[in-house]
This record gives structure tokens, C-alpha cells and sequence, in this order.
């Protein structure tokens, strides 16, 4: 079937501007077949109803806009104090000498290029396969568009308990840098790894993250997006996890002109259990995009989104998530909860909770709320001598706290309270009235 | 300690007027009673005395110890010493009962430039005080005021009161909702606070609370106004024969 104008010229335009990097092999192979699944579905516009609550122009644009580089000062880098293994992206290139050697107990490593060139890989199962699966029942064009463009990633196979966690930090370092990374990970049966991103990465990102939970298998993600006022990002983390497995992603969004932020999750085997959580906080020209897909593809399985957005000086938040239970998969206990805290009258919280349910013997419950902050909490805790802005940061963080809770990590979990705090004594002065 | 002067206040949405020019003064160390019948303007002189947003100060004005009091920020006014004990003490989900007293005093002291207390030397100081009033571990734990029942949030009040040690503390109603041992552990509390050149304002309905917070002067509310003004006697001739007669023989 043709694709509408609108969309061929946006693909043809962005196309232009891509080359396809060389691999031969499977490499070559998954690249041709996603570009392929790309050609067929054409890059959004803002009619398509998945792209309703953001406007995709600034991604779909040939060229990324340009983006300051943010200069943190002396914040310290997220997860300074976690022991961890560093793996350097700098524009969405790999920086072998930033990086640690990328040698792990019960971990291998490995490059996407030089895993390419293999001729037979494990990651021949993963790599643009979960992403292909995610493509329906809605179609993720950047997705495919990367599994076909990515000119670099990682590809991580965890055998046993991982020594530590490994951490990818994306250093953004050219106002006009426009970086495509995909990453797979393959979580063997019973194996277990923390995996922690951190960084704008670039003015403009574009990533997949692939990741198969094996069966009774442990992942944990907690990712940082950075504190750049102007970098745009679409991500999209797509998961299979399996019998009696844990899936658990936290993701920590601070500022950024425009955020999309997709997750496409499968229960696939019985007792599996996916914890998505979200904690953003804006000001100003900030447009976060949560849009979270999981499906409940077996029996006795729980899932639990939690997204909270503080939003101020006419900030947008957006949530689209959606909790699909096939038939059979009976016992599903799936909760969902959205919630924005908006702290002046000019921000906005759009959301569209979803559910479909194909099975009966099921627990599904969702929420979405959007306010503002309790102003009589706040005369409260003033009137016990707390200045305005402490009182209201204390209540963001309150606001918060439900997200922050899926981080089961306690130091790391301190290590996003305290980024906040930091945010929010930052952005206080602005806040307080 | 507590001037007020011809203080009149109204509604800032409504423009329904509240208070009709109030005069008050309390001396250090007295304590002070105001009864008077619903909508009588107590509760409302509490707030715009601790500068709770919704009113407007149209005349008369509010001295603490001679600093003007209606200027400042309400933590402003906390941290020059004013304390008002609510009568409806607010829920605040995902903030530790702890954790708010630690950053209160802290805060305080912050602002009258005294060091900050460690966190060793604060949890000794609230221990103890916790178990004068019978607030057990678990309730400090808790986030401030959920899941308290009545008696709780009121000794909760009276706790974060001990902590920071105001010079003038207001008591909005504390005996509204509380059975009589509960009333005799707050108003322990309470009478364990006086002495130093601390002053009080008990704000109340019924004059059994002030059976065991004894004042120095009551005073009865009416319309926006304090129409009059006596000894402990007052609070049980109100008790004996209601507010009618005051109000008759005023009006």
C-alpha cells in the first residue's frame, strides 16, 4: 500500500541524510529487513493518532537541531558513587579510552560492528527481532529506522550474576550531533544484571534498547536522561521477559526540549513481572513523552507502570500507556498509574490510559491524575518555619516518591533523590512565587 | 508579647468580612482564652495571625515582640516565634513525620542564624519528647498526619510545638474531636511548655480544655469582635448559661 505524501517526502527527506552503515552477515541482513519495515510504515506526522500529544517534525527533520551543550557545573555525574562498569559513548560513538576495559564476571561485551562481523551470533536473535515484534499492533518508525541506522551500540550477554553494574554514559559534545545507538541484551536463564544509562548523549538521540529476560532471569535499568535544556531524544526499549523473570526499568528525566520515551514490554512466560516506572521534572520548554505498551502474553503475570511528571513554566507531559491481556493470560494483576503535579497554570499534562482485555480472570486497575500542589500542605509546612520552596520541594518529592520506590537499589535510588533535590533547589527560585 | 490592634479582615474571593476590628494583648508568660460561637472569627484570626493565604487585611495591624507580623512570610512568622497548633492538622502523604520536624527545627534555627542540629542530637532531643506525650517509634515513622486518628494528629501538633519552642503559640480548637484522656495528654503537654515568658492563645468552644490549661484571661469572640474580657470566671458562666446572654446584653 503507498504511504501518503506527507509521510514518503518526510521518509525520503530523512533517508537523504542517512547512509546505511556496511555490514555484512546477520548484521547486514537485520538491517536490510528493518529498513524494509521502515520503507512500509514512513516516518510519523503529527496526524497519526500515536503522535497525537507530540509533534515528531523535529525527529522526522533530516538534519538534528541544534543543541547547546548544558553545562552542569558541579553536579556530579549520575551514579559517581555506584562501583560500575563504564561503557563511553561520545556523540553516539564509542570512546574506548573514557571506557573501562569491557571485561565482567558472568558478562560478555561486545561492540555491534565487530559482533557483525561474525557469522553466526546470539545476537542474531534479538537484534531488530524484539523491535520487529513491537511493531504492531502500532507501528514505532524511529525504532525500525535505528535498527536499520545505528551506527554503533552494545551488545551484552549476561551468563551469571554480573560483578557489578555495567553503565553506558552518553556524553553530548557537538551542538549538531544526531547519534543513533542500539543495544541488545540477552539475560540467560537465572542470571541477573543491573544495567544504568546516563547522559543527553547528543543534540539529538536516537536509541533502541533491546532486552530478552530469560527464564527466572534479573534485570534492573535505571536510566538518567541528562540535564541539556535542548536535546531531543526518542528511545525505545523493547523487553521479552520469560517464565518467572523480572523486568524492572526506572528512567529519571530532567529538562530536555523534547522527550519520547516508548516501552514495549511482553510478559511471555507465566510469572513474569515488569516494573516501568517515570519520574520527569520540567521547566519551560520541556515536552516529555512517556507512550508504554505491555502485554500480558501468559498466565499469572504482574505489571505495574508508575509515571510522575512535575511540569512548570509551560511544561507538556505526556502519557500513553496501554496494558493488553491476551486470552489466557489469566491471573494478570496489571496496574497502571499517571500522575502530574503541575506547578502553574501554564503546563499541561495530556494522558490516555488504555486497556484491553481478553481474558477473565484478571486484576486491572489504572489512574490518571493531574494537579496541583496542595496549597494547604504547603501553608502547613511553612507555618512550621519552612521556607516556601523548601516545603514545596518536600512535597515534590513526596509527589515522587511512588516512582522513585521501583528503584530497588538504595544507593542509587539516594542518587536520584538527590538529583532531584538538586534540580528542584535549582529551579526553585523560579517556582516560588 | 501578642499586640493586636484594631485588626479587620475580610475574605479575599468573597469580600465577606470577618473580623471587625480586633484588640488584643498578651503579655509574656500569660495565657489567654477565646471562646465564642461558630463563625465568630476565631479560627480566622488564628490563620491571618500565622498568614495563611485567602484574606485581606483591610485595617489594624499585628505586632509579635514588636516585629509587625502581618508582613512576613508565615515562616517568617514561625521563626520569629509564632506557632499555631491547627485544628484540622494536615495529611502530608510521602513526607515523614520525621524527616518535617528534622527540616522545621533545622530551618528555624537556620533562620535565626543558630547552628543546625545533627541528626544524633535531634533524635535524642524528639525521643524524648515523643514519649512525654506517648508517640511511639512507628508514629514518627509515619508520613505526617496519615493514618493518625484524631488524638494522634493533636498530640502530633503538640509535639512539633515541644520541638520548636515558639515564644507564642496559638491553639486552634485542640480539643475538638478528643475524648477526655486524650484532651488531659495534650493539655499535659501543653501546661509542661508554660513558664519562660511563654505566652498562649487557646482557642476553644467549651470550657473543659480550659479545666486543665488554666488561663490568665478569657475572652469572648462575637461578630468579628472581642466583646468582652475577664477571669477563668467568664469561661464557666459561658459554660452555666451558653453565649445568649453575653451576646443579649452586648447587642
Amino acid at each position: 500500500m503507498a504511504l501518503p505524501q506527507a509521510k514518503d517526502d518526510a521518509l525520503t527527506a530523512r533517508l537523504s541524510a542517512l547512509a546505511l552503515p556496511e555490514s555484512a552477515g546477520w548484521l547486514g541482513a537485520a538491517r536490510s529487513e528493518a529498513r524494509a519495515r521502515l520503507l512500509a510504515m514512513g516516518l510519523p506526522v503529527r496526524r497519526d493518532e500515536y503522535w497525537r500529544y507530540t509533534d515528531p517534525s523535529s525527529l522526522v527533520a533530516p538534519a538534528a537541531p541544534v543543541a547547546v551543550r548544558f553545562n552542569p557545573g558541579d553536579e556530579p555525574e549520575a551514579f559517581d558513587a555506584i562501583d560500575r562498569l563504564k561503557i563511553v559513548f561520545v556523540d553516539g560513538v564509542f570512546d574506548a579510552d573514557a571506557s573501562d576495559d569491557l571485561t565482567l564476571s558472568g558478562v560478555e561485551i561486545e561492540r555491534l560492528d565487530r559482533a557483525g562481523q561474525a557469522d553466526i551470533h546470539w545476537a542474531q536473535g534479538t537484534y531488530g527481532v524484539l523491535e520487529a515484534r513491537g511493531q504492531t499492533p502500532v507501528a514505532r518508525p524511529f525504532a525500525a529506522l535505528n535498527s536499520a541506522y545505528a551506527t554503533d551500540g552494545i551488545l551484552i550477554r549476561v551468563t551469571g550474576r554480573a560483578a557489578r553494574p555495567v553503565a553506558l554514559v552518553y556524553v553530548h559534545s557537538s551542538e549538531t550531533s544526531d547519534a543513533i545507538l542500539h543495544h541488545c541484551v540477552k539475560l540467560e536463564a537465572g542470571s541477573n544484571l543491573t544495567l544504568l544509562e546516563s547522559g543527553p548523549a547528543a543534540a539529538r538521540f536516537n536509541k533502541v534498547l533491546e532486552v530478552e529476560v530469560g527464564d527466572g532471569a534479573e534485570f534492573h535499568h535505571i536510566r538518567v536522561q541528562g540535564r541539556d535544556h535542548e536535546r531531543r531524544a526518542a528511545t525505545h526499549l523493547f523487553a521479552r521477559v520469560g517464565a518467572g523473570a523480572s523486568f524492572r526499568s526506572f528512567t529519571l528525566t530532567a529538562n530536555g526540549r523534547l522527550t519520547r520515551n516508548e516501552a514495549v514490554i511482553e510478559l511471555a512466560g507465566p510469572a513474569a513481572r515488569a516494573h516501568l516506572a517515570g519520574a520527569a521534572v520540567g521547566d519551560g520548554d520541556f515536552h516529555h513523552d512517556d507512550t508504554v505498551f505491555v502485554t500480558h502474553s501468559a498466565p499469572n503475570c504482574e505489571s505495574r507502570q508508575v509515571f510522575k511528571k512535575v511540569l512548570m513554566n509551560g511544561a507538556t507531559g505526556v502519557f500513553q500507556g496501554k496494558i493488553l491481556v491476551r486470552p489466557g493470560a489469566q491471573k494478570t494483576d496489571g496496574y497502571q498509574i499517571s500522575q502530574s503535579l503541575l506547578l502553574d497554570e501554564d503546563s499541561q499534562f495530556l494522558a490516555k490510559p488504555e486497556l484491553e482485555i481478553y481474558a477473565d480472570d484478571v486484576k486491572c486497575s489504572h489512574g490518571s491524575t493531574s494537579g496541583a500542589i496542595d496549597e494547604t500542605a504547603l501553608f502547613y509546612l511553612q507555618s512550621r518555619g519552612l521556607p516556601r520552596t523548601v516545603a514545596q520541594g518536600l512535597l515534590v518529592l513526596a509527589f515522587l516518591a511512588e516512582a522513585i520506590e521501583e528503584v530497588a537499589d538504595e544507593a542509587i535510588a539516594d542518587d536520584i533523590r538527590s538529583r532531584l533535590e538538586g534540580w528542584l533547589a535549582r529551579h526553585a527560585a523560579k517556582a516560588g512565587k | 508579647m501578642l499586640e493586636i490592634k484594631n485588626l479587620h479582615v475580610k475574605l479575599e474571593e468573597e469580600d465577606k468580612v470577618i473580623l471587625r476590628g480586633v484588640d488584643l494583648s498578651i503579655g509574656a508568660g500569660e495565657v489567654h482564652a477565646i471562646m465564642g460561637p461558630n463563625g465568630s472569627g476565631k479560627s480566622t484570626l488564628s490563620y491571618v495571625l500565622a498568614g495563611r493565604d485567602g484574606y485581606t487585611v483591610t485595617d489594624g495591624s499585628a505586632s509579635l515582640e514588636g516585629a509587625e507580623l502581618l508582613e512576613m512570610e508565615p515562616e517568617e512568622r514561625a521563626a520569629a516565634g509564632l506557632f499555631l497548633a491547627f485544628q484540622y492538622p494536615v495529611e502530608i502523604p510521602g513526607v515523614g513525620n520525621m524527616t518535617f520536624l528534622r527540616t522545621a527545627v533545622n530551618a528555624q534555627r537556620k533562620a535565626r542564624g543558630e547552628a543546625e542540629l545533627t541528626a544524633g542530637d535531634f533524635l535524642k532531643v524528639v525521643r524524648e519528647k515523643a514519649r512525654a506525650l506517648k508517640i511511639d517509634a512507628e508514629m514518627l515513622k509515619r508520613p505526617v498526619n496519615v493514618g493518625f486518628s484524631g488524638g494522634e494528629k493533636k498530640r502530633n501538633e503538640i509535639l512539633q510545638m515541644a520541638m520548636l519552642e515558639p515564644r507564642m503559640c496559638i491553639l486552634d480548637e485542640t480539643d475538638s474531636g478528643l475524648d477526655v484522656d486524650a484532651m488531659k495528654l495534650v493539655a499535659d503537654g501543653v501546661n509542661a511548655l508554660r513558664g519562660a515568658g511563654r505566652s498562649f492563645l487557646v482557642i476553644t468552644h467549651y470550657q473543659r480544655l480550659l479545666d486543665h490549661i488554666k488561663p490568665d484571661v478569657v475572652h469572648i469572640m462575637a461578630a468579628g469582635r472581642i466583646i468582652r474580657s475577664g477571669g477563668p470566671e467568664l469561661a464557666l458562666e459561658v459554660e452555666m448559661n451558653g453565649y445568649a446572654d453575653i451576646l443579649g446584653e452586648v447587642g
